[in-house]
């Protein structure tokens, strides 16, 4: 039997009764336990036993959800009820949530196994996974380039075929940029679809959970099942249910789809040029009509991003104080052993985020920057929603350039941030986007990204599978022999 | 040229409860510095009519029945306490004694 990869082809596995829930577990555990880029932090095995063993019974009872068995990787800033979860800082390692954030209970209750909780840039905060306080996470392409950041380890895992989906979060790009730098499909949802009740709380205006797969498909099956309101948070939208899969076989035919001209200019790579510029003539070939369209404060997301982001980061860590849980370095007293504590809990880029965000917020310079930068916010979401009236989706490179090497940017950040100029603005106007696979530049993975407007999953799911459809892109595995290189 | 020298770093960072190294001082000043001027460049955009946005959701006061739910229990809620004094987290003192006399 060929290990099945998609969502649906375990589901035919598993009703065909070629492999069981627990056979797949393992195998994936296996690989897990293998894995050579350090895209694990725990793996659950007890865990992902059992809700295996659930799942086949499920299964023979006759009645399983598409999710039922399959195999899955949990980016490790994700609560999960008595399973350690660190969100990759030595100021959590150890911590023990006593519940499970709200996705993942939704993913337990439709029977999915999780595998394990993955590698990722502490707190969130970083563009390729060197940010980790357990070491940078290595891209199966080339085990000397970053995976991208900060859920490397959720992508990679989908990668390098140990799980058939992971999740991840996106602050300012976090699932679509690594998602583009190993080759998969990644997506963040509208901000308010998905509840982030249990999830470590980085920038609480801009963060989404979102799902790592192989196909778009398998993008959409997964947000099927994380959608929709929760009581535990306020910031979910109560909208209906409705099927994200009911146009994926429709085709762009018809379609009018943007080309932001602000996204094809300095700083990006020809090979990635190249290939977008490609992606997008097949759209049109398909009948879409292309347009050129302009989204003029684009160059100004990124200070927008750094203001607001680090601002609400800052606030957000300030429980890390040794008190109730984490680490705790006693000092002479008790403001002295919150000094301590958070100076030897945070590695260097949350420390430079703590007080890029505090100084935002202090009091001479909260006009200057902080409202200033919630200002500008407005421009650019109001630039968008103009452009949506025009067109039904956007077309851009999801980075500017392909994976770049492992300690290539480490000590300058303005040069590392740069790398989500084109999935910052999609957090900022709080809509939905999707990172899919359009080809390899000097060998190494390209990603197209598709924005959509407010709440239009379905469209950006509708025009990323038209894509698809017609290309083998997404089926682009991993040289094997990268594997022997990492270990 | 931006406003950020050691001085308004240490300060910050004080503000934040970070203790940093001079090492880390002299670094984060150099880094930090090019950031503000990067992000700094908003002060370009004509923002004089415009309103801030703070969430992007167009929701307003969610509000939701005040019910009695269950909750953690007690051992769940400290079982990562570093530190802990029966039902209490156990903290250094915070009030000193009043010198007697």
């Amino acid at each position: 039997m060929a290990e099945p990869r998609t969502i649906l082809e375990v589901a035919e596995t598993l009703r065909d009764l070629e492999a069981s829930a627990v056979d797949l577990a393992r195998a994936a555990i296996d690989r897990a336990r293998a894995d050579p880029f350090n895209a694990w932090l725990t793996v659950t095995e007890d865990r992902a036993l059992a809700q295996a063993r659930a799942a086949d019974e499920r299964i023979a009872s006759g009645d399983a959800p598409l999710l039922c068995g399959v195999p899955w990787a949990c980016k490790d800033i994700i609560g999960t009820k008595d399973v350690e979860t660190t969100a990759g800082s030595r100021i959590l390692a150890g911590y023990v949530p006593p519940y499970s954030a709200t996705v993942v209970e939704r993913l337990d209750r439709e029977g999915a196994v999780m595998i394990g909780k993955t590698n990722l840039d502490e707190f969130a905060m970083g563009s390729s996974n060197e940010n980790s306080a357990f070491g940078p996470v290595r891209n199966p392409w080339d085990p000397s380039r970053v995976p991208g950041g900060s859920s490397g380890g959720s992508a990679v895992s989908v990668a390098s075929g140990e799980v058939v989906f992971a999740l991840g979060t996106d602050t300012g790009g976090s699932i679509r940029q690594p998602a583009a730098l190993t080759g998969v499909t990644g997506m963040k949802p509208t901000y308010g679809r998905v509840s982030r009740y249990g999830v470590v709380a980085f920038a609480s205006s801009l963060d989404q959970v979102g799902p790592f797969t192989t196909t778009v498909e398998d993008s959409a099956i997964v947000c099927q099942a994380l959608f929709g309101k929760d009581p535990a948070d306020a910031t979910t939208m109560p909208l209906d249910r409705e099927d994200l899969r009911r146009g994926l076989g429709d085709g762009v035919k018809g379609m009018r789809l943007g080309v932001p001209k602000e996204y094809f200019v300095k700083g990006i790579e020809p090979g990635v040029e190249s290939a977008v510029r490609a992606a997008i003539r097949e759209l049109e070939r398909q009948g879409a009509s292309i347009e050129e369209v302009s989204l003029p404060s684009t160059d100004h997301a990124l200070g927008v991003y750094y203001i607001i982001q680090p601002a609400e980061a800052s606030a957000n860590l300030a429980r890390y104080d040794g008190v109730r849980y984490g680490l705790r370095v006693e000092g002479r007293d008790l403001v002295d052993t919150y000094k301590r504590t958070r100076g030897a809990g945070f590695g260097a880029e949350v420390k430079r985020r703590m007080i890029l965000g505090t100084y935002a917020l202090s009091t001479g310079y909260y006009d200057a920057y902080y409202v200033k930068a919630q200002k500008v916010r407005t421009v650019i979401k109001a630039e968008f929603e103009r452009v949506f009236e025009r067109v039904d989706a956007l077309l851009t490179p999801t980075s500017p350039t392909v994976a770049f090497g492992i300690g290539s940017k480490v000590n300058d950040p303005l040069s590392m941030y740069l790398n989500d100029v084109f999935t910052l603005p999609v957090n900022i106007a709080g809509l939905p986007g999707i990172s899919i696979p359009c080809g390899l530049s000097e060998a190494l993975p390209v990603g197209l990204q598709v924005i959509a407007g407010y709440d239009q999953e379905a469209t950006m799911f509708r025009v990323a599978a038209a894509y698809e459809r017609a290309t083998e892109h997404h089926r682009m595995r991993p040289p094997e022999r990268a594997k022997e290189v990492a270990r | 040229m931006s406003e950020i020298d050691p001085g308004v770093v240490r300060y910050v960072a004080d503000l934040a409860r970070i203790a940093l190294t001079d090492a880390e001082v002299e670094r984060f000043t150099v880094q930090l510095s090019v950031v503000l001027d990067s992000v700094g460049r908003l002060r370009e955009v004509d923002t004089e009519a415009i309103p801030p946005t703070a969430s992007v959701l167009p929701l307003h006061n969610v509000m939701r029945e005040d019910e009695v739910r269950p909750g953690l229990t007690l051992d769940e809620a400290m079982r990562n306490a570093p530190a802990r004094d029966g039902d209490l987290f156990r903290v250094q003192t915070v009030i000193e004694e009043r010198p007697s006399g």
